[in-house]
C-alpha cells in the first residue's frame, strides 16, 4: 500500500506528536530523579531543568536514615501482603458462588451486589456513617481494621465472576461425576485455570492497597501503624521535612533535594514492577469495559 | 426449592463471609445515614438520638457554603468533562495510526505509568513543582522572564490545576486503554474495502473508525455523566487551602471537613446524602440516555 504525500505528513506529525505526549508523561519524573540527585544550591537556584547537576547523594543518605521512611514502608508492605489476602480469598468465594446461574437466589444476590457499585459507601455519601460504623465495631486505629473494612471492590467481584462464567460447565460435570464437591471444583478446576484473571484482580487490589492514603490518615491516630502514602502527605505535600526529620541538621536549604529523593525512594517499587504488571491492568480494564 | 439448596449447601456457605462482609461493612453504615435526620449524640448512639427531620438539610441549603460547593463540584466536573475525557480518544486515535508496534509500546508505557502513581505522591510532585520559589515552573517562567505566581493560592487556577494533574497527566494515557481496545476491534477488511474505493485516510477515519468507537465513548461519556457529583476528594484535600475554598471546596471536600474534622456528623451525613441523591438522579438520567441513543444501559 503506498502512502501518498499528505498521509506520510500525517505519519510523521503522528509520530512527533506521541513522542512529546509520551515525554509530557515522563518529564515529571526525570525531573524529580535529576532534582534528587543533584547538588541544593543548583537545584534552587533553578539550574536543573532536565538533566542533574553537580551530582551527590546526600539526599538520599538522610532519608535512608530515616527511620519513619523504613517504618512506613513496613507498614505499607504489611498492609498489601495481608489486605490482598484476605481480599482475594472473600472475593473468590463470593465471585465462585455467584457464578453458578443454577443457584437459588442468585439473581437477586447479584443485584443487591451491583446496586452497591451506585451506592458507594466509603466515598462522599457514606463517609461518615462508614467512619462511626468502623468506630462502633472497635476498629479505629487498629492495622485489623484498615485490612478488613476496605477488603472487597464490587468491581473486582464481578470481573472474577465474568472469568469464572468462561470456564466450560463439562469440566464441572465431568468431575462431578467422579464424586468431587463444589470446594474441590473450585480449586482443582476453576481456581487453576483462572490463574491470569487471579492475578489481574490480585493486583488490582494490591495497587490500591499500596496507593491508599485517604482512611489510612482518617483511622490511624498511632504514627506506628501508618503505611508511607500517609506520612508522605507529610512530607512532600505540606512539605513539613523538618518535623520528620530528627536528627536535626542544615535541612533548609537541602529540604528541596530531600523531597524530591522522597519521592523517588517512594514511587521506586513501584516503577520497577509497572512493566511487567502493566498487561493485566490492559487486560482487566478490557474485560471490565466489555462486560458490566 | 429445598432439594436445590441442599444440593448447593457449600456454594452458600462460601456466600457467608462474603455477603457478612456486605452487611457489616456497606448495609450497617448505610442503616447510620439515618442520623441525616437526627439530632446525633454521640453517647446516645443512632437509634436514642432524637428526630429532628430535615433540619440539617435546611441548615445546609441556607448556608453560605450550599452555592460554593454545590456550583463548584457541577464547574469542577464539567472542567473534567470538557477538557479531560476527549483526550483518551484523540490519543487512542493517534496511537492506532502508529504503525510501528515498539513505538507504539513505549509510548503506551510511558504515558499508562501515571496512573499507577498514588494521589499522594502526584498531589506532591505538583505541590512542588508549582511552589513559588523553588518550583520548576516557577524557574521556567522566570527564564523566560515573566514573574513567579504561587499557583497554588490563586483560587482562578485550581480547578485547571487539578484538571491537568489528576484528570489528565495522570489518567489520560490509562484511558485511553478502552478506546484503543474498541479500535483494535475494528474488521481490517472494512479497511481494505475503503481503499479499494478509494477512500483516503480522513475518509477513512469519518467513515468507519469513528462510528466504529462511538458506542465506547457513548457509553464511559454517560458514565461520566453519570459521575459528575463524584469528585476525587482524597486528590482535592492534598491540593486545596483555605484561599482556595472559594473554587476547590466540594460537596464532598466539605463533608470531610464538617464531618471528620469538626465533628458535625449529622450535618456532613445530610450534605453526602444530599450529594447521593443528585447523583442518584443523574446516574438514573444517564442510563435512560444510554438506553435511548445507543441501546445499551447500565443495567
Amino acid at each position: 500500500m503506498k502512502l501518498t504525500r499528505g498521509e506520510k505528513w500525517f505519519s510523521g506529525f503522528n509520530y512527533v506528536l506521541l513522542s512529546l505526549t509520551a515525554l509530557a508523561a515522563l518529564y515529571p519524573f526525570l525531573y524529580v530523579l535529576s532534582a534528587s540527585i543533584s547538588s541544593p544550591e543548583q537545584v534552587v537556584r533553578g539550574n536543573v531543568l532536565l538533566f542533574p547537576k553537580d551530582v551527590t547523594f546526600t539526599a538520599y543518605r538522610t532519608v535512608l536514615a530515616e527511620k519513619g521512611i523504613w517504618l512506613g514502608y513496613a507498614n505499607t508492605i504489611f498492609y498489601t501482603l495481608f489486605g490482598t489476602m484476605v481480599s482475594l480469598m472473600l472475593t473468590i468465594l463470593g465471585a465462585y458462588s455467584l457464578s453458578k446461574k443454577r443457584l437459588f437466589g442468585v439473581t437477586v444476590i447479584n443485584f443487591i451486589i451491583a446496586f452497591t457499585m451506585w451506592i458507594n459507601m466509603s466515598g462522599a455519601a457514606g463517609m461518615i456513617p462508614y467512619y462511626l460504623n468502623l468506630r462502633d465495631l472497635g476498629l479505629l486505629n487498629s492495622r485489623f481494621g484498615i485490612i478488613i473494612a476496605f477488603a472487597i471492590t464490587t468491581f473486582n467481584v464481578f470481573l472474577l465472576r465474568t472469568f469464572f462464567t468462561t470456564v466450560p460447565d463439562s469440566l464441572e460435570e465431568a468431575a462431578r461425576v467422579d464424586g468431587a464437591n463444589d470446594w474441590s471444583i473450585m480449586w482443582r478446576i476453576y481456581i487453576p485455570l483462572s490463574v491470569p484473571a487471579l492475578i489481574t484482580v490480585g493486583l488490582f487490589y494490591a495497587v490500591g492497597r499500596w496507593n491508599a492514603y485517604f482512611w489510612s490518615m482518617v483511622l490511624l491516630t498511632d504514627q506506628s501503624k501508618i503505611p508511607l502514602q500517609v506520612l508522605l502527605k507529610k512530607m512532600i505535600v505540606e512539605m513539613n521535612v523538618n518535623s520528620m526529620l530528627d536528627n536535626g541538621g542544615p535541612v533548609d536549604i537541602a529540604k528541596e533535594t530531600i523531597i524530591y529523593a522522597t519521592i523517588i525512594v517512594a514511587i521506586l517499587p513501584m516503577v520497577l514492577v509497572y512493566p511487567y504488571i502493566q498487561r493485566f491492568f490492559v487486560q482487566g480494564m478490557m474485560v471490565g469495559s466489555i462486560k458490566e | 426449592m429445598l432439594r436445590q439448596i441442599r444440593r448447593d449447601y457449600l456454594l452458600y456457605l462460601f456466600l457467608i463471609p462474603f455477603l457478612l462482609w456486605y452487611a457489616l461493612f456497606i448495609f450497617k453504615p448505610m442503616y447510620g445515614l439515618q442520623i441525616a435526620f437526627k439530632d446525633f449524640l454521640l453517647f446516645r448512639g443512632i437509634a436514642e438520638s432524637p428526630w429532628v427531620g430535615l433540619e440539617h438539610f435546611k441548615v445546609f441549603l441556607e448556608s453560605p457554603y450550599f452555592t460554593r460547593v454545590l456550583v463548584n463540584t457541577l464547574v469542577l466536573s464539567l472542567y473534567s468533562l470538557l477538557f479531560a475525557f476527549p483526550i483518551p480518544i484523540v490519543l487512542a486515535l493517534l496511537m492506532n495510526e502508529a504503525k510501528n508496534i515498539i513505538f507504539r509500546r513505549t509510548v503506551q508505557t510511558f504515558t499508562y505509568l501515571p496512573h499507577f502513581i498514588s494521589v499522594v505522591i502526584v498531589a506532591g510532585i505538583a505541590t512542588n513543582f508549582l511552589a513559588p520559589n523553588n518550583g520548576v515552573i516557577n524557574f521556567i517562567i522566570d527564564k523566560l522572564g515573566g514573574s513567579k505566581v504561587y499557583f497554588l493560592t490563586v483560587p482562578e487556577y485550581f480547578r485547571s490545576i487539578f484538571v491537568l494533574t489528576f484528570d489528565i497527566w495522570k489518567e489520560a494515557g490509562f484511558s485511553s486503554i478502552v478506546y484503543f481496545a474498541a479500535l483494535s476491534g475494528i474488521n481490517p477488511q472494512l479497511y481494505e474495502a475503503a481503499v479499494i474505493d478509494g477512500a483516503n485516510k480522513g475518509r477513512q477515519m469519518w467513515h468507519i473508525t469513528l462510528p466504529g468507537i462511538l458506542p465506547t465513548i457513548m457509553i464511559l461519556l454517560i458514565m461520566k455523566v453519570g459521575h459528575i457529583m463524584d469528585v476525587s476528594y482524597e486528590a482535592i484535600i492534598l491540593l486545596y487551602q483555605p484561599v482556595t475554598y472559594e473554587t476547590a471546596d466540594v460537596i464532598s471536600t466539605y463533608t470531610y471537613r464538617a464531618g471528620l474534622q469538626e465533628g458535625h456528623y449529622d450535618l456532613a451525613t445530610a450534605v453526602g446524602l444530599f450529594n447521593a441523591v443528585i447523583a442518584f438522579i443523574l446516574v438514573i438520567g444517564a442510563n435512560k440516555l444510554s438506553k435511548k441513543f445507543t441501546n445499551t444501559g447500565l443495567w
